[in-house]
């Protein structure tokens, strides 16, 4: 558990999943040189054999592969890069070409969701050349160059999110603030008041209870509720579950409302077009400045709650100049959930957004539509 | 702050290019750790160590290469240091500085067998 949060892994529940989590086995077949057909469940764990044979990965889907190798020791055997496809839950295929190590560098999940890791095709061994091929008496220690983020498998889940975000015009914004600014109340009257403007669904974190998603779905928009157990943020991957869940409407808004926690969400990107933090004037308005990261990574504060400024001693300007030295570019709106202060232009702005990603998405199928037509007309030209 | 995801994160990375190199332990990971990205140093340590427990990183020793901060300020039309996400520029106290370095979490590279 984190030192310093709370946070740690495991206990994740997405509403509507198994509660068995698949993601630390898989099932794989070996067929040895002999025919001999080895079947078997296996964690995520380093495995030997003993000699070199011929072996077969079969997905989900009955696709199969099949690739040859040796093995001498006892290490997780890494054997010569192949060429295979995978056939995905949603029906895409890619092939490519990898070397990779077993078990561990397929994360795989055969069944459900099929998390695959591509070998990094930018690694760059800085050392004598493979081990066991040293000269006598020099150390076996290489160095091995990564250059990768430490978040780099969340942003590879992100930019997955994204790509579906884009190709259905949806337009996803992440909620951040501390427990009890009043997002949940806020989202409600967002979408209370886009009723019959525009197609909304929510997905909601939470550490515990799924309280929210039902509050969400009172009004008849969609919701799914995350539960992170231990976590203190939603990661790009939970997010991604959450959507095979939820559907995704073409050319609808989504509201991910993010585990209440001005620190942890900052880091990982879900595939949002934007992060949108909200401050009420119930708490202190130097919050830009002990919590800069979240002010930092939001395109847009909403200054929640401002029916209740004059019972109170929230300087909200200063509040806004404190928000802006983190981030100059940040975009403040006043809002009340109570009086509907300021949702006009909340609203307005949502939908700009998916006027701007269901343009984009236009623009892309036209482009495509485009090509189609030029390769048709190739086609034609070579047929004649 | 999420100290814990982080080296999870780390493990991850150094996992994934340890069985695609075909490497059997791994020595020593090496960090770049921006001073503005807000990452509790001995917190990392901490659990870095508790998360290579039982893996092939087991004992590994972590190098952390600091990032120092700096920002473009839009007034004086140049590179500055900064030393936190909310400070104003040092040479005429505006606070339009974006940050430019000093955001880093990297993994650079490790030393293996």
């Amino acid at each position: 558990m984190c030192t310093t949060c709370g946070c740690g892994a495991g206990e994740t529940r997405i509403e509507g999943e198994h509660d068995h989590d698949h993601a630390h086995q898989h099932e794989h077949e070996h067929v040895a040189a002999d025919g001999t057909v080895y079947r078997h469940v296996h964690a995520h764990t380093t495995h030997s054999h003993a000699q070199g044979h011929t072996h077969v990965h079969r997905h989900a889907d009955g696709s199969e592969h099949l690739h040859e190798h040796e093995h001498t020791g006892e290490h997780g055997h890494g054997h010569e890069g192949h060429v295979h496809a995978h056939r995905h839950a949603d029906g895409t295929v890619h092939s490519h070409q990898h070397g990779h190590g077993h078990g561990d560098l397929h994360d795989y999940d055969h069944g459900e969701t099929h998390e695959h890791v591509h070998a990094e095709a930018d690694l760059i061994d800085f050392g004598t050349g493979p081990a066991g091929a040293h000269a006598p008496g020099m150390t076996q220690a290489k160095m091995v160059q990564i250059e990768r983020d430490i978040l780099s498998k969340n942003n590879d889940y992100a930019a997955g999110n994204r790509v579906r975000f884009d190709e259905l015009g949806v337009f996803a914004l992440n909620l951040v603030s501390s427990p009890g600014s009043g997002k949940t109340t806020l989202l409600i009257r967002t979408i209370e008041s886009l009723k019959g403007r525009l197609p909304v669904a929510v997905v909601e974190g939470d550490q515990q209870t799924s309280f929210d998603a039902e509050r969400i779905r009172s009004t008849g928009a969609r919701a799914i509720q995350i539960n992170t157990g231990k976590g203190c943020h939603l990661d790009a991957h939970m997010v991604g579950r959450a959507l095979d869940q939820l559907g995704l409407e073409e050319g609808s808004a989504l509201m991910i409302e993010n585990v209440g926690n001005l620190v942890c969400p900052a880091a990982f990107d879900l595939g949002e077009a934007h992060k949108v933090v909200i401050l009420s004037v119930t708490e202190g308005e130097d919050k830009p400045l002990k919590y800069p990261d979240m002010f930092r990574a939001a395109s847009v504060m909403l200054l929640n709650k401002v029916d209740l400024l004059p019972h109170l001693t929230f300087n909200a300007k200063l509040a806004i100049e404190y928000a802006r030295r983190v981030n100059p570019e940040l975009k403040v709106i006043h809002t009340s959930s109570t009086t509907g202060e300021g949702f006009d232009e909340w609203l307005a702005w949502i939908e700009q957004g998916v006027v701007a990603q269901r343009a984009r998405r236009a623009d892309s199928i036209a482009a495509m539509k485009g090509r189609i037509a030029a390769l048709e007309a190739e086609l034609a030209r070579l047929k004649r | 702050m999420h100290e814990m995801s982080l080296a999870e994160g780390i493990l991850q990375v150094v996992e994934e290019t340890a069985h695609a190199q075909g490497v059997s332990r791994v020595r020593s990971v090496r960090l770049e750790i921006g001073q503005l990205s807000s990452v509790e140093v001995e917190a990392l340590r901490f659990c870095f160590d508790a998360v290579v427990r039982d893996t092939l990183a087991q004992g590994a020793h972590l190098e952390i290469d600091a990032v120092p901060g700096a920002g473009w300020c839009m007034q004086c039309a140049q590179t500055v240091p900064l030393a936190a996400l909310y400070e104003a520029c040092p040479r005429c106290g505006s606070y339009q500085v974006q940050p430019t370095a000093g955001l880093e979490m990297r993994v650079k590279d490790m030393e293996v067998d």
